[in-house]
């Protein structure tokens, strides 16, 4: 009772060692794979080949990055084509994912209009949609609209993001609409609201959906997989699957798997790191009511 | 000219909704219509579909020896497990950090939310490394050096031991933004709402938990739900990318998504696969009702 209550406290007290020790074992067993692969990733291959297997690395080395990016797979391109392409796909959908949403995010708090109440019952329900459970019609879909071995088939599917408007919708629904009114009398067009006063003040949204369209743009190998045949064309998260399934118990091949999945892993972290309390920020609206 | 821009103000709703509702409609409505249409047919993508009625589904529930008695066990106890498991933990592990200062805070998250942040592929290439099956696999040294076993255990392709391994796996992997939002939640619950509901008679932390917090973030805690039931659903590659192989060794960590990628992309019984992503689809839609029953605001 009396002051016992410190969710969110200020300082450290005696009384939190408790939950230091409830975690650390769950801190403990998140870390360590992650931990091992920054390790093994810097492995030069005679340490990689040490028996009994080595936790540390005692002698780091890049040699695995530079084979990773060098060695070219059964189809003779460079993993630094591969790299390229998911950096270009990752950007633009995550670009056109913050302006769909924000705008589809703004009509959605602000404006009434017939059949809004639909759009929102429908995106609401698609915020359980699992993409893969759909994977066929999808393949049929972008086989009718001519998008197979298009590069535009990494972007398109993943720009409908329904958390992304549904976190963008909720923290908009914060914003005075007085505030907005006010530019709307100053002779400012919804697109003018939209782009000079909402955007700019709903950056900690952006920055979530941005997270989070980061993450599955970045990590995505449905398109590499299943719309695209030419191998120039294909993400690193699908070369990734090459170098890791077919040598995934070679010694050496892990060596470089785990080089590819810092590359994989190390954007994603960094960037919610640097965003995390606007992310923080964000989803503190992010209650379904 | 001008009667264009005219236009495009008077239906800027519409303008500004227009990207978002061509995508939605191509790439998520479409495809479940597809879907649903998809599985009353048989279809092999070169002739075009024959109407087959509910065909489709009673051979998946008569004839379908391998989805009665892998698949569908297997996609019911990952689920149940991954799923509730996944979201309890999250909400016990935010509700922990929560307790704590600002910058043990932080960094308790982030470790906690990373494991979330690794695809399927990079999921599979970690576990794939540390269960490896041979004696540099990790496991099998540590408790090869520990005087357990006197074999290496092939701990991927042994059909008792994928489905336990990928299960843990998901769950390594659950703390995402469901946990994150309900982090959130857990923070911004004004405290005076605990000094009155001491007073009022809550006798220590679990009555705090389940008289005060969880009922005053219960917007977070659905959210949350949703988010780990997709977050369950939505690592496919799972069992087949660990043990290498699709099907997976004697079936064993096959999951409906598997079974469908089997049908679709490797046999062409796009009909077949199609009822089964609606099985799929049925499975999570009555997950889903079950978290707003809980949740959801009742006034």
């Amino acid at each position: 009772m009396k002051c016992c209550i410190k969710i969110g406290p200020e300082r450290f007290h005696a009384d939190q060692i408790k939950f230091f020790i409830m975690i650390s074992p769950f801190a403990a067993v998140m870390l360590l794979p992650i931990i091992y692969v920054v390790f093994h990733a810097f492995k030069p291959v005679d340490e990689l080949f040490a028996f009994p297997p080595r936790f540390i690395t005692l002698r780091p080395s890049l040699e695995n990055f530079t084979r990773l990016l060098h060695t070219a797979n059964s189809s003779n391109y460079p993993a630094a084509l591969y790299i390229f392409n998911s950096i270009l796909s990752t950007l633009l959908t995550v670009v056109a994912t913050l302006l769909i949403s924000a705008s589809a995010g703004y009509v959605l708090s602000k404006k009434e209009f017939k059949g809004k109440r639909l759009i929102m019952n429908m995106n609401q329900a698609a915020l359980m949609f699992v993409p893969v459970a759909v994977a066929v019609p999808r393949y049929m879909i972008i086989k009718g609209l001519g998008l197979m071995d298009s590069f535009l088939s990494h972007i398109f599917p993943l720009l409908a993001m329904p958390v992304g408007l549904f976190l963008v919708k909720q923290f908009i629904d914060q914003v005075p609409s007085s505030l907005l009114e006010a530019a709307r009398i100053d002779g400012c067009s919804d697109y003018g609201v939209l782009f000079r006063i909402v955007m700019p003040i709903i950056k900690p949204a952006l920055a979530t959906v941005a997270i989070l369209s980061f993450q599955s743009a970045w990590n995505s190998v449905e398109a590499s997989q299943m719309f695209i045949e030419n191998e120039k064309l294909k993400t690193f998260a699908y070369y990734m699957t090459t170098v890791t399934s077919p040598s995934g118990s070679s010694v050496a091949g892990q060596g470089m798997a785990a080089a590819a999945v810092l590359i994989m892993v190390v954007p994603n972290i960094i960037l919610f790191i640097i965003m995390q309390s606007r992310v923080m920020n964000t989803v503190a609206h992010s209650g379904i009511k | 000219m001008k009667s264009i821009r005219g236009l495009a103000d008077r239906y800027s709703h519409w303008v500004l909704l227009m990207p978002f509702l061509v995508f939605f409609t191509l790439f998520i409505l479409l495809p479940v219509i597809f879907a649903v249409l998809l599985s009353f047919t048989r279809y092999d993508s070169i002739q075009s579909p024959v109407f087959v009625g509910l065909q489709n589904y009673l051979d998946i529930f008569t004839h379908d020896t391998v989805f009665m008695q892998k698949v569908l066990p297997n996609t019911a106890t990952y689920a149940l497990i991954v799923g509730p498991g996944g979201y309890i933990l999250s909400f016990l592990l935010a509700w922990v950090i929560a307790q704590m200062p600002r910058i043990p805070r932080t960094v308790l998250a982030i470790v906690l939310y990373s494991p979330s942040l690794l695809g399927s592929v990079a999921l599979s290439t970690i576990w794939g490394v540390l269960f490896s099956g041979d004696r540099m696999g990790y496991l099998n040294n540590i408790l090869y050096s520990l005087g357990l076993i006197n074999e290496p255990v092939a701990w991927l392709t042994s059909a008792q031991t994928l489905l336990p391994i990928m299960i843990f796996v998901g769950l390594w992997s659950s703390m995402g933004v469901g946990f994150l939002a309900m982090l959130a939640g857990i923070l911004n619950v004004n405290a005076e709402l605990y000094e009155a509901a001491y007073l009022d008679g809550v006798k220590n932390r679990i009555q705090e938990i389940y008289y005060v917090t969880i009922p005053l973030i219960r917007p977070q805690m659905l959210f949350g739900a949703i988010m780990a039931l997709v977050n369950t659903f939505n690592s496919p590659g799972l069992g087949v990318a660990l043990s290498g192989s699709n099907p997976t060794p004697d079936y064993a960590g096959q999951l409906i998504v598997n079974h469908m990628d089997d049908y679709g992309f490797l046999r062409y019984e796009m009909g077949y696969a199609a009822a089964l992503s609606v099985v799929l689809l049925t499975f999570v839609w009555i997950m889903s009702k079950a978290a707003y029953r809980m949740f959801e605001d009742r006034d």
